[in-house]
């Protein structure tokens, strides 16, 4: 496999590549066409660069408003190696921090890449007008997050992922009034189209009226983002789906580390069957609040009756260096160890505390010693303390109130861990291309810089990469060698064939007729992915997961009802679509994660763990990206990229 | 909390597409828990609805953590429904009682056309952005981040202001249909930051230009929207609006 990694010292590859890599002249650019699927952070930030230096972009995304893409929930914030805070931050420490953080199975030139490009992120986003939080001497402010010792994390309340969404939004509104940039809004991709095994184009259905629609383009992004929703309960949006990462996939594009995914250990319980998502409670709440259960085991007290001395503050007893800023997958293991020990809280007893009364009292100290009183009794510098709290979280306390209808501010919250985020995605080499030509995948939908567990803060700062600063360069070395072709025939038999294949596969789902809703199975699905592909796999779980799988996929196929018509708005015939590819994804992330026996980052075998139930990782066995070749109805095909490491030299991790 | 069980009667409004006729149909659901969300009862609707071989109910969600703006519906009467400060997905079912009658509608308005059922096109507000609903730097013009220093108290204003999620609740609840919450936060933003200075008098103008175009009414200080903003948008964005409008349109008045 040729990742095409450019030569020379880790800190002057990336200056080398753009130094020497082909460009394309801008009255050629007027002539050549890129279609961008997705509208979240790579995808805006992509299309709109895109559209800047001149090409002629079409952009697609299946919600109303390409605002509304899923990058706008991010809440804590975005990594970038600016050093503002004098506390020893550089690109190499932020590199160094995601290689090791990434539990050494990411590539170290993309990972180094990313580092370098993170402090023109923040630049470009101030100069956008994104609002970010600022001191009194109207300087940015940064917070910290998991992993790192430093303070790099820039951040807008807990709604950071929101705010540069729409500073993408905008640089891709003005694209569009500017007609560089032509923008489908209820559209789903539903294939892509190769000619001569290239990617030349898609086909895209309104969701509106379900109509097929052909497009061609010089070149193919998909900025799709992850497939948490595999496992039904996630983070991610309803619609999140893996439907065009999968198509491209099933055309021949290669899956990488399908298995990886992040399990956040900061979420809101779930409360019951009627449970359609999960939330998340910002990492961010980590920088103050703690973790803890109590010491005994099945106690029954409200978390506030418990007292100091009955508490474990758990992840600040095993991990005195990081405490509670301990790393997702760490944190999300101890959580689970804990639960499964019996020391879990709430009605459901599958739940942790994540407790401010000491960062109130600790900010209301604070706010009293600046204004110099005396004498202030306790009751008003909690309240003072709330204050100030409010101001950092005060989104994320709202929320946590809304939905389970208690006062964070005077209890602890329950959290427990959730699907989150999916570091594995499509295969890309360096220039971010899938292993099928003129296609090319950014943001989560690939699989580059994050190895097997992504740092806190990290995938805004990826996505807006790609798609600002990355994908610019890397797209005309490519599309430098298609000057010559003209606008893409859509009238192609390429075309027609990919379209009719599409018809045919909506057909069949509407004329199955079943007795099932799409959504039961998609239910189903998640409890098998989360049972037996979550926070702790074996081999004889993942045995099973495939067999059941399979026979859900033999079921869905013969007994799925999709009411309703074709050629009309019809979300139930959307969401057929897309499980039915969450099935088959499910199956190849048991068998991904069956065939990687250590245990790295998020993915966590039983089989493989130290002494004191860390992960263990086996860097002689498993030191490379898995890349999954589709064979069709003959399973999968193995590719292994071996993982080299010059500067990061891999280590077990360690956090204690 | 103590949690609850309660059965409720649905009146919802159903229309095919947007040349159909619509009306209002009645269902009944039985054991919601006061745990649910909103959307969730209508999960449990629609899944009764496509066991009994019926359409199921067409409504605009995607993130249901409130921040996507996505969801969309009229709940007896109120933009998002009963709670303050609130998004339809977030709204929990402890709101209701056992035995309540709710009655739900998409955003009534022109400018946002019924797509089908509860969903309505609001791409009008799309179009506003495009007028001038940005500062218009491209990638990599940047100077560095802290070089421009920002007053807080602005910094924080600017960031209220941008809190706005496009959901069009203040179209929705608005007696004029008046989009000036939703135009006048995102001008209010930029017009506070130093960045958003060469472009501002154009801004204005466009963008005020282009909500008329779409069909939206005029601000006649009722103030709804502010009440029922899931986010809180605050209508001195909209006076803000008027004293940018009418700046620029001084400005560029020529003599």
């Amino acid at each position: 496999m040729n990742s095409k990694i450019p030569q020379g010292e880790m800190d002057k590859k990336w200056v080398d590549y753009k130094g020497h890599v082909q460009l394309v002249n801008p009255a050629n650019k007027r002539k050549l066409e890129v279609i961008v699927i997705g509208t979240g952070l790579a995808g805006a930030s992509a299309a709109a660069s895109l559209g800047e230096l001149g090409y002629k972009v079409k952009a697609f995304c299946f919600q109303d408003s390409p605002r509304r893409a899923h990058s706008i929930a991010a809440q804590g914030g975005i990594n970038a190696a600016k050093n503002y805070q004098n506390d020893g931050d550089s690109v190499f420490r932020l590199f160094y921090d995601t290689v090791k953080g990434g539990d050494y199975r990411a590539r170290e030139a993309n990972v180094h890449r990313l580092a370098e490009v993170s402090t023109s992120i923040i630049d470009q986003c101030v100069a956008q007008g994104v609002p970010f939080a600022r001191e009194y001497g109207g300087l940015l402010s940064n917070r910290s997050f998991g992993g790192t010792q430093v303070q790099r994390t820039f951040y807008a309340a807990g709604q950071t992922g929101q705010q540069l969404l729409l500073g993408a939004y905008s640089a891709l509104e003005r694209q569009v009034a500017l007609g560089n940039v032509t923008m489908y809004r209820r559209h789903e991709m539903q294939d892509v189209v190769l000619i001569d095994g290239v990617a030349k184009g898609i086909i895209a259905r309104n969701l509106v009226t379900g109509e097929l629609e052909r497009h061609g383009g010089h070149a193919v992004l998909l900025c799709t983002g992850g497939y948490g929703n595999v496992f039904y309960l996630s983070t991610n949006a309803m619609g999140s789906n893996v439907t065009a990462a999968w198509r491209a996939h099933k055309q021949g594009a290669y899956f990488a580390n399908p298995c990886f995914t992040q399990i956040h250990p900061t979420c809101i319980p779930v409360s019951g069957d009627h449970q359609s998502k999960l939330t998340l409670m910002s990492e961010s709440l980590r920088n103050d609040g703690r973790i803890w259960v109590p010491k005994k085991q099945g106690d029954n007290r409200k978390g506030h009756e418990i007292p100091e001395e009955e508490r474990d503050y758990y992840l600040e007893r095993r991990y005195p260096a990081f405490g509670n800023l301990v790393p997702r997958d760490v944190a999300s293991r101890a959580a689970k160890e804990r639960c499964d020990a019996g020391y879990g809280v709430g009605t459901t007893k599958m739940a942790v505390f994540l407790d401010f009364a000491d960062a109130i009292k600790r900010y209301g100290k604070i706010e009293v010693g600046k204004k110099a009183l005396t004498n202030v009794p306790e009751a008003e510098i909690i309240a003072i303390g709330k204050t100030v709290v409010a101001e950092k979280y005060g989104n994320l306390f709202d929320m946590y109130a809304k939905i389970t209808g208690e006062d964070p501010y005077s209890m602890p919250m329950r959290i427990y861990p959730a699907v989150h985020y999916t570091m594995g995605g499509l295969w890309v080499d360096y220039e971010l291309q899938t292993s099928i030509k003129g296609l090319y995948a950014l943001g989560e939908a690939n699989f580059s810089d994050h190895g097997a567990n992504r740092l806190g803060a990290s995938a805004l700062m990826q996505g807006l990469a790609d798609g600002y600063f990355v994908i610019p360069y890397t797209l005309g070395n490519y599309l430098a060698g298609e000057i010559r072709n003209p606008a893409i025939d859509t009238n192609q038999q390429a075309f027609t064939d990919t379209e009719n294949a599409v018809a045919e596969r909506i057909n069949t789902l509407m004329n199955i007729k079943g007795t099932k809703s799409v959504e039961s199975f998609h239910k189903r699905l998640g409890l098998i992915m989360w049972d037996k592909c979550g926070m702790a796999r074996s081999e004889a779980g993942l045995k099973e997961a495939i067999a059941e799988i399979q026979a859900l996929k033999k079921e869905f196929w013969t007994d799925v009802r999709v009411p309703g018509d074709i050629k009309e708005m019809n979300p139930e015939l959307d969401k057929a679509g897309r499980v039915a590819d969450f099935i088959e994804l499910g199956e190849l992330m048991c068998l991904d994660a069956l065939t990687r026996n250590e245990s790295c980052g998020g993915h966590f075998r039983e089989e493989s763990q130290t002494e004191d139930g860390e992960a263990k990782r086996d860097d002689v066995n498993f030191a490379f990206v898995s890349a999954w070749e589709n064979k069709g109805n003959a399973g999968w095909e193995l590719h292994k990229e071996e993982l080299s490491f010059e500067i990061v030299k891999p280590t077990q991790r360690s956090y204690k | 909390m103590e949690h609850y069980h309660m059965n409720l009667t649905l009146k919802v409004w159903r229309q095919k597409n947007n040349k159909a006729k619509g009306s209002f149909e009645t269902y009944n659901v039985k054991d919601i828990s006061s745990e649910m969300s909103f959307l969730e009862m209508f999960d449990v609707l629609n899944e009764q609805l496509i066991h009994d071989g019926k359409l199921p109910i067409a409504f605009d969600h995607d993130c249901r953590e409130g921040i996507c703006g996505m969801c969309s519906m009229h709940i007896n009467g109120e933009a998002h429904g009963p709670w303050k400060q609130n998004t339809t997905c977030q709204l929990h079912m402890r709101a209701f009682k056992d035995g309540d009658t709710i009655v739900v509608e998409p955003w009534r308005s022109k400018a946002f056309p019924v797509v089908k059922d509860l969903m309505v096109d609001r791409s009008a507000f799309d179009r506003i952005i495009e007028a001038g609903g940005y500062i218009s730097v491209n990638t990599g013009n940047a100077v560095d981040a802290n070089a421009i220093p920002i007053d807080k108290k602005n910094a924080d204003d600017a960031f209220m202001a941008a809190a706005c999620i496009g959901c069009g609740a203040c179209v929705a609840t608005c007696v004029n249909s008046s989009a000036m919450l939703f135009v006048g936060a995102k001008i209010s933003q930029l017009a506070l930051l130093p960045q958003g200075g060469p472009e501002r008098e154009s801004r204005a103008l466009n963008m005020v230009t282009q909500m008329d175009k779409e069909g939206f009414g005029n601000c006649t200080n009722t103030y709804a929207c502010e009440a029922q903003c899931p986010k809180g948008i605050s209508v001195a964005n909209i006076a803000r609006m008027n004293k940018e409008y009418i700046g620029a349109s001084f400005a560029t008045e020529e003599i």
